[in-house]
């Protein structure tokens, strides 16, 4: 191997930098969050304490928390599990073309890239022409997927895009129906990769705000209460919000990325386990 | 039995097709393309202090296009636009590189990758937020200027103002532009680069006449990101400005908290039409499909 050169160094710097101004600020609050009961929204610390933290714990200290943080993970499971099976089901319906396939696809991109307020506007009004009730669980839940389904789509895409045929074909020749071939050979394969679409589609969802700001009715997901904590709350106690939810963000992204790895190991220990199923 | 028979498979391997995509199109009709087609009807429609109704007035776009405010507001979109372009593309840019080119092995790199991906998924909300007490009129960065003597009173700018915006843009969206172009620089041949090196190129050379071409649709597909999230927001904008900046999506958000829906919904299809006519000039350079 060649020797590093000093471009090495300097880049190697900058990238330090880039983390350190990637996760400075939030190891910041997660310090201020332990302030004191006297201490303010800035150093210095004003004394150690969970003061800030017991706050949260009292209901009426500050909104609806804890309803809100249950809405929030219900509908991330919700979320989550439609965002992986659509993903699937379209990933394997785009290995081919079809009539309409690249309408389909720019309708994919579109919904990257239109501005989520005008999600949540448009819903917002078709719910309030229709005289129906908006909801998280249905226009905030919809909404939300218009935001997790094209990313688990694009990972999708570009998984079936570096999808080996021969293990479909071997299953087909061992004479599976094509049902068996899905079911025992192809999501066995793609199972890593299919966490990794969940990740994203719950993580996605928890964290979700404009899209369903318009949408979510009456009943806050955990985001907007963050947000209305904002204007109105100037202690610390909202430092101690941000560094519980951080952290059961990163509790999350931890185990979904623990099974990935879990699974990537055991299919390099068998090879592919693909095809156990069968016999 | 017979009956399927007859059915050529490449009908039938079509009828799949569709039968996986209907769910998926069934999503995106109700709540993508059916909320764009309302808001573009509602955009007509007229309104009073109360309640807006079917009507054809062009009125509420003659007076969003109008409005002196309308004109200074998305020149005030577009620079922060412009401005987190570049850093992001910059920064983005350069952590790819060094991931992609300089760092050797693949574990390091798949463990570096995800240090910068990780806080993607977590809150943008409490990520603007904990800038809060590094900017502040006491946050540390005031402090610590002062404390080594480069400034005797605390910095005004440094939040709530323009500064910070552009700042806490940077800080949201710079993964957006690390993840493609990583992913676009990790399939470059890497003997294309000796190569280059063997016929003598230097090490600039090389990143201009191969890394940056071949680096190129990764750039767009980030570039992409960055333009539409910059252009639609409102609340980093709100808050990071603490209320005295404004944006084109900041005027949408404001007209639905008057109840003004049709004015919205006009500040909405103009605001559409601005990010589909940015994305469809750099769709020219790339293809999405092909990058996948």
């Amino acid at each position: 191997m060649e020797p590093r050169s000093r471009s090495f160094y300097v880049l190697s710097a900058f990238f330090a930098l880039f983390v350190i101004f990637l996760y400075g600020p939030v190891i910041t609050i997660g310090i201020l969050s332990f302030q004191g009961p006297k201490g303010g929204l800035t150093f210095p610390m004003n004394g150690v304490s969970l003061h800030w933290f017991y706050d949260l714990f009292e209901q009426q200290a500050v909104g609806d928390i804890w309803g809100s943080f249950r809405r929030s993970f219900a509908l991330g499971l919700m979320v989550m599990s439609v965002t992986v099976v659509l993903s699937v089901m379209g990933g394997m319906a785009f290995r081919r073309k079809f009539r309409g396939s690249s309408m389909l696809f720019y309708l994919i991109i579109a919904s990257l890239i239109v501005p989520s307020i005008l999600v949540s506007l448009g819903v917002g009004l078709i719910f309030n022409i229709l005289d129906l009730e908006v909801h998280w669980a249905t226009s905030g839940f919809g909404s939300q997927l218009t935001w997790t389904l094209p990313f688990g789509l694009l990972i999708m895409f570009a998984v079936f895009n570096r999808f080996d045929k021969s293990y479909e074909e071997a299953a087909r020749d061992l004479g599976a129906t094509p049902w068996q071939t899905v079911r025992h050979v192809v999501l066995p394969i793609i199972a890593p990769m299919l966490i990794g679409v969940a990740l994203f589609g719950f993580t996605l969802s928890y964290d979700e705000f404009a899209r369903t700001l318009l949408t979510a009715g009456s009943y806050n997901t955990l985001p907007l209460e963050i947000f209305g904590m904002t204007t109105n709350v100037t202690s610390p106690v909202l430092y101690a919000l941000g560094t519980l939810t951080t952290v059961f963000s990163f509790f999350i992204i931890g185990t979904f990325l623990t099974i990935v790895v879990f699974m990537r190991k055991r299919q390099a220990k068998s090879g592919t386990d693909a095809g156990s199923g069968l016999v | 039995m017979t009956k399927t028979k007859k059915i050529d498979p490449s009908k039938r391997a079509e009828r799949i097709s569709w039968m996986l995509v209907t769910p998926l199109s069934c999503v995106l009709g109700f709540f993508l393309l059916l909320p764009i087609l309302t808001i573009v009807t509602v955009s007509f429609w007229d309104f009073n202090e109360w309640s807006f109704f079917p009507d054809f007035i062009l009125d509420n776009y003659v007076y969003h296009l109008t409005s002196a405010v309308t004109w200074a507001t998305y020149l005030k979109t577009l620079k922060f636009m412009v401005l987190t372009w570049i850093f992001c593309a910059g920064v983005g840019f350069t952590v790819a590189y060094f991931l992609a080119f300089h760092v050797r092995s693949l574990p390091v790199q798949v463990a570096l990758f995800l240090v910068c991906t990780i806080p993607f998924w977590t809150s943008n909300i409490i990520r603007m937020i904990s800038w809060i007490p590094f900017l502040g009129r006491n946050g540390i960065a005031n402090s610590s200027l002062i404390s080594l003597g480069v400034i005797d009173e605390p910095l005004e700018w440094l939040l709530y103002s323009d500064f910070a915006v552009v700042l806490a843009f940077v800080h949201l969206y710079a993964l957006f532009m690390v993840v493609p172009i990583f992913n676009t620089m990790m399939r470059i041949d890497k003997s294309l680069i000796e190569a280059a090196r063997d016929a003598g190129a230097s090490g600039l050379q090389v990143l201009t006449n191969v890394i940056i071409p071949l680096a190129k649709p990764g750039i767009m597909i980030g570039s992409i990101f960055v333009v539409t999230l910059v252009m639609g927001d409102f609340i980093t904008v709100r808050h990071m400005s603490g209320g005295q900046s404004a944006s084109v999506g900041r005027i949408i958000s404001n007209e639905i908290a008057l109840l003004q829906y049709p004015a919205a919904a006009a500040s909405s299809v103009v605001l559409l039409c601005t990010v589909l006519l940015m994305i469809g000039v750099m769709m020219r350079f790339v293809d999405i499909r092909k990058e996948l």
